[in-house]
């Protein structure tokens, strides 16, 4: 008996089964590897393409002009009046002597970006003392010289076929050569609005625009959403209607967001006559599809609560509802909480919805409320993308990180909550 | 000799068949006065029924133990005494459960201030994630039973001294109560079930999930507390109902076979069934 036991579990038949069960588990263990690492590559190539497109949108070319504030120019009682394109040209001018001429004039005008001019005026306005003075500062360059200097134009190309012409390569060169061009980082960017000219368009509006909207956003569906949860959880009689009102849930949170969308459309901009473009109505919007995912993320939460707790608040006595206000929701907040950060990382990232309450609008000011117009961060990026200039390219990519950012910030604070104040059991 | 000890279910319930609930004119006459009463207390899950028509006096001021096998009612029986079954989905409850002779059943009461008369302690110790001292203060805050914070810390101090636990937590009572070993949980559930001053305790086998040095120190407890509560313990352990109790009530498949003094059902069981559970014979 004993010898039989002894030879079932060694000798040559046993360790052929125990190598094949061996490498039964390895190939399995390398099926569920290679798994992994397909993900990982697909992610490293999104992030990849991403990053390496869009890391120059968060730099600007800026160009060190000697600006000289003539009083034939500018008047020091009125200097915002001032000529400030001729000052400009004068102050290339300087730097090259040999563009006299009315169409090199206009080339040199060229160089310089909207903002540059503006920065220019700004000095002087701040300052009017300047007037009659010559000082040096760094302006923005315009996006053609932007994408030069960045290395997006290509210098072999034949000049017909280039944004930039040779004359304008060889002024950059020089000032290049001069050490009169820096490469910066572009905080601007992160307090602008939208603009026309890629190397002005900043992310703030948008920014700002999601910012109010994820506030109505949560506002609304997070109260209103546990509210319904913990009444569908510890309060309704189980009966019929409360399972027809959970499949309707389930089926609400896997409608497309589109069609909310058109509900928004339909019911805050025709029939309650919100105003169109608002961070308020997009808010409304993103709530009523963010309601069932909080709803099902409470009601998990909930059930997460073990029995027994319960049951030691009703055994000293404690009401239903003290059940659930002392012990029951408590207990359940971190992974409440974790539920709605998802749900607000989902509705960031939302677009369609969106498109369909005129959130898609080209807004230069940044919204001060809920109520002004203003664009979304995913919205920001559909227009950006959406423009031929080779400037937001790299805008869209940029764009892109920020909201990547904010929704690893989001997504880390809710695995932090999670992590730090969950109860286990 | 096997096929002699050994009774399969099958057999068992055969041979048992016949047995039936106690009636009341069976009831065994008490020393003291009757604290709760239930007389023929019958409950379904759903249509499935778990307890078939009981009748129990439960005597004031001393303890009662409920033995039998698992699954055979006593903790469904337990929780009918402070209406506790009453948030469970699909149950339904025929018959009466009174306490000092009010029906606990009856419209006007509520379940709720029931239950702080009738506390109940659980198998598995089952604190708050909450400090020492919350968890002892709980029950006094919701019930309004101290005006200020001096009273508060009295009544906590109190229940944690009759729960023996308070020189061992005195100095930690800002601590969290899930950090404290099995057996000082227990007693502080206990603690926290004394210091809304219930009439009745009733413990659901509070020792299971214990070992026999924190098992010890709860039927020290017990016995301690007999002076001023009334108590329920349902036990697996025969010797412990035999060491902590005067009555003991031994159920069988939603029947009460047997109930008298516990010396008389452990010396001299009166029914068969009960003899053969006590002896070992099944359960
Ligand atoms: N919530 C419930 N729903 C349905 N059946 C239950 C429920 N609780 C207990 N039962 C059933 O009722 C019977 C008695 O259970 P219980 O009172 O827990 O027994 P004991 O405590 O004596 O082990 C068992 O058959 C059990 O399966
Ligand atoms: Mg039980």
């Amino acid at each position: 008996m004993a010898d039989t036991t002894f030879a079932i579990h060694s000798g040559p038949a046993a360790q052929a089964r125990l190598r094949k069960r061996y490498a039964r588990e390895r190939r399995f263990k390398l099926m569920c590897l290679a798994a992994l690492g397909v993900a990982a590559i697909f992610l490293v190539v999104l992030i990849g393409s991403i990053v390496s497109r869009g890391w120059s949108g968060f730099l600007v070319t800026q160009m060190e002009l000697t600006v000289t504030y003539s009083p034939e120019m500018v008047d020091a009682s009125n200097p915002a009046d001032g000529n400030f394109r001729m000052i400009v040209v004068e102050a290339l001018q300087k730097e090259f002597p040999e563009a006299t001429d009315h169409s090199s004039m206009r080339a040199l005008l060229g160089l310089v970006s909207n903002g540059g001019f503006l920065a220019v005026r700004n000095a002087v306005v701040d300052d009017p003392s300047l007037v009659g003075q010559t000082v040096t500062m760094w302006v923005s360059a315009a996006s053609d010289i932007d994408m030069l200097n960045k290395g997006y134009v290509d210098r072999t190309a034949p000049e017909e076929l280039r944004r930039v012409d040779d004359q304008t390569m060889a002024w950059v060169d020089k000032l290049e050569a001069d050490g009169r061009i820096r490469t910066g980082f572009n905080w601007d960017f992160f307090t602008t609005g939208d603009s026309r000219e890629p190397e002005l368009a900043g992310i703030g509006g948008a920014i700002l625009g999601s910012f109010w909207m994820l506030l109505v956003t949560f506002l609304v569906s997070f109260p209103t959403g546990v509210a319904a949860a913990v009444y569908l959880e510890e309060f309704a009689p189980k009966r019929r209607w409360v399972d027809i009102i959970e499949v309707n849930i389930n089926n609400l949170a896997a409608v497309p967001s589109i069609v909310f969308g058109l509900l928004g459309l339909a019911v805050f901009l025709n029939l309650m006559h919100l105003p169109r473009s608002a961070p308020l109505v997009g808010g409304l919007t993103l709530a009523l599809m963010t309601l069932p995912t909080i709803i099902i993320t409470t009601r998990a939460a909930l059930k997460g609560v073990p029995p027994s707790i319960r049951e030691a608040a009703l055994g000293i006595g404690a009401s239903p509802v003290q059940v659930v206000s002392h012990h029951v929701l408590p207990l359940a907040l971190p992974r409440l909480l974790t539920g709605a950060i998802i749900g607000m990382a989902q509705a960031l990232g939302e677009t369609a919805p969106l498109l369909m309450i005129g959130m898609v609008a080209f807004i230069v000011d940044l919204p001060s409320g809920p109520l002004d117009a203003a664009t979304a961060l995913p919205v920001q990026i559909f227009l950006w993308a959406d423009s031929p200039e080779r400037g937001f390219v790299e805008k869209t990519s940029a764009a892109i990180m920020v909201l990547l950012g904010f929704l690893v910030v989001m997504n880390g604070i809710a695995v932090f909550l999670r992590q730090r104040f969950e109860v286990r059991w | 000799m096997v096929a002699v000890t050994e009774i399969t279910a099958s057999e068992r319930d055969a041979s048992h068949a016949d047995a039936v609930t106690i009636p009341v004119d069976r009831l065994p006459e008490l020393g003291g006065p009757v604290k709760m009463q239930t007389r023929d207390l019958k409950l379904w899950y759903s249509d499935k029924q778990a307890l078939a028509g009981i009748n129990l006096d439960v005597p004031e001021r001393q303890v009662t133990a409920f033995i039998g096998p698992s699954g055979c009612g006593k903790t469904t029986f337990l929780k009918c005494l402070n209406r506790m079954n009453d948030t469970i989905e699909g149950v339904r409850i025929e018959g009466d459960v009174t306490l000092d002779g009010t029906d606990v059943y009856d419209r006007s009461v509520d379940p709720v201030q029931l239950r702080a008369r009738v506390g109940m302690v659980f198998q598995k110790p089952n604190p708050f994630p909450k400090s020492i001292y919350d968890n002892v203060a709980y029950g006094p805050r919701i019930h309004g039973l101290a005006t200020n914070r001096g009273d508060l810390d009295a009544i906590v101090e109190s229940s944690l001294q009759r729960a023996g636990l308070w020189n061992e937590v005195k100095d930690r009572l800002g601590e969290m109560a899930t950090g404290m070993s099995g057996g000082q949980q227990q007693r502080l559930c206990i603690a926290r079930t004394i210091a809304v001053s219930p009439e009745v305790i009733l413990m659901d086998e509070p020792c299971s999930a214990l070992d026999p040095i924190s098992t010890a120190r709860v039927e020290e407890l017990i016995d301690e507390l007999r002076d001023n509560y009334t108590i329920v313990i349902v036990t697996h352990n025969l010797q412990q109902a035999a060491r902590v109790s005067q009555l003991t009530a031994f159920f069988h498949l939603g029947r009460l076979i047997e109930v008298n003094d516990t010396a008389e059902v452990f010396q001299n069981p009166g029914e068969s069934m009960t003899r053969d559970y006590i002896t070992g014979r099944f359960g």
